[in-house]
């Protein structure tokens, strides 16, 4: 059983998780600088399947790498790239890895990345892929075709309470829960109302408890990044407050820091709240003055570096 | 034969749904809303990239196909059996079945086929679970 699992189906702990930085060139040389920041903060770290719909290394790639790295993964898996087949195979070779936690979602569409041109897949959806995970933990391929040993499988799945139609989308958390899904990282919401009606919608839908609701907050060093979100990532809204905030600010890069603080205790004090996912598109201090902050205290067992900053090449990067 | 009902299917169901021709139609229980018409082909719901408008991540000029199949679910007089199943899970899309005739493939049953580890999950068993 993986620790996420562990702690999610058996403690009232609080889970942390993030997102792997993409991969590209120095692939491992790179993985091994990420890993080594994100050793002993976090109960999973996504591995993420072209991000943005950009090709970067692979999912399971990213995630057995993480594996031989000391973290444990969590093996995103969209529906834009890849038809069924596909899926399932990716699904079993990670497996075949040791990859226990798994997290299904529909995914950016082809245009909204460098490829545009490309075909774009969703063989599947997003509920319907948790519904053939939970097909495989079963022991079962989507044809029947028997797997033994079935391997080991925690499935969560993703929601975002920031979009429309925002009555709808507890909805489709029951739907996602009936499919299997156990966890549900959120999209990051800028709108507090809407992370709060959401949750108390989990909650009055008696699914607290159920499905650990764990919503993201995203590190960022300043007003670009958040006027990029609004701007040019569909389904994200920033108020203007809030990137009025950062931009007015004598030191922007602190008050987004205190920003994404106050982000980060407001979704942990929800209903149905069990942990919280990080993205962090800083790549400085503040990620261990996060989890600090939020009362973690470092498990390590490394002689892992805490003070490497790492050049990222991600467009978000500030 | 088959392929006249085909026809004269597409002709009644494209200009007034904007039929896609799946072959397994499911516009009932989409508040008359035809999935196919999203650009993800979704067919479980809106995606998490719906706009602060309501429209489509992918044609920005265009209104969420699922937030109309939602709105017509809420208001329009349609069947409560019909309502009820808009929450759903359907399965994913039988690919054969693309170009052939929704109302055969209904009267056939054929349009309920689903592969046999889709079937065996049912809500039931995923929810006993399995611990290995």
């Amino acid at each position: 059983m993986s620790t996420l699992e562990h702690k999610l189906m058996n403690t009232t702990e609080t889970v942390f998780t993030a997102e792997f930085h993409t991969l590209d060139g120095n692939g491992l040389e790179k993985a091994k600088k990420y890993a080594d920041r994100f050793q002993g903060w976090f109960d999973g770290v996504n591995a993420t399947d072209n991000t943005a719909a950009h090709a970067h290394v692979s999912n399971v790639a990213s995630a057995i790498a993480m594996k031989q790295l000391g973290l444990e993964p969590i093996l995103q898996v969209v529906c834009r790239d890849k038809n069924r087949l596909a899926q399932q195979a990716d699904i079993m070779g990670a497996s075949m890895f040791g990859v226990e936690n798994f997290v299904a979602l529909t995914g950016d569409d082809v245009t909204a990345g460098d490829e545009p041109e490309a075909r774009r897949v969703f063989d599947t959806d997003g509920p319907q892929l948790v519904r053939l995970m939970s097909t495989i933990k079963r022991g079962e391929y989507m044809s029947g075709r028997k797997i033994d040993p079935a391997p080991h499988m925690f499935i969560g799945a993703v929601e975002n309470p920031g979009a429309p139609p925002f009555e709808y989308r507890v909805q489709r958390v029951a739907k996602k829960y009936a499919a299997g899904a156990k966890f549900l990282q959120l999209q990051i919401c800028y709108h507090q109302d809407r992370l709060e009606k959401f949750c108390a919608g989990v909650r009055d839908a008696g699914l607290a408890g159920k499905i650990a609701i764990i919503p993201t907050v995203v590190l960022v060093k300043g007003p670009r990044p958040l006027n990029f979100m609004h701007n040019s990532v569909p389904g994200i809204d920033v108020p203007a407050d809030q990137i009025a905030r950062v931009e007015k600010a004598t030191d922007p890069a602190e008050e987004a820091y205190l920003q994404t603080l106050e982000f980060a205790q407001h979704a942990l004090a929800q209903p149905a709240v069990r942990g919280l996912h990080i993205t962090d598109f800083r790549n400085d201090d503040t990620l261990e003055r996060l989890m600090t902050d939020l009362g973690r205290v470092r498990e390590i067992t490394t002689n892992s570096s805490t003070t490497n900053e790492v050049k990222d090449d991600h467009a978000y990067s500030a | 034969m088959t392929t006249f009902i085909a026809t004269i299917e597409h002709v009644v169901k494209g200009p007034v749904w904007g039929c896609q021709d799946c072959g397994q139609c499911v516009l009932h229980s989409t508040g008359m809303t035809c999935p196919m018409n999203c650009p993800k082909t979704l067919r479980n719901g809106p995606c998490g990239g719906v706009r602060e408008n309501g429209h489509c991540e992918v044609k920005p000029e265009m209104k969420c196909v699922w937030l109309k199949a939602y709105d017509r679910t809420q208001d329009w007089p349609l069947p409560a059996t019909w309502k009820a199943e808009y929450n759903h899970l359907r399965p994913p899309v039988d690919n054969r079945l693309k170009g052939t005739s929704s109302w055969k493939n209904f009267f056939t049953k054929r349009d309920r086929w689903t592969p046999t580890g889709w079937k065996n999950s049912t809500d039931e068993s995923v929810a006993q679970g399995v611990d290995h």
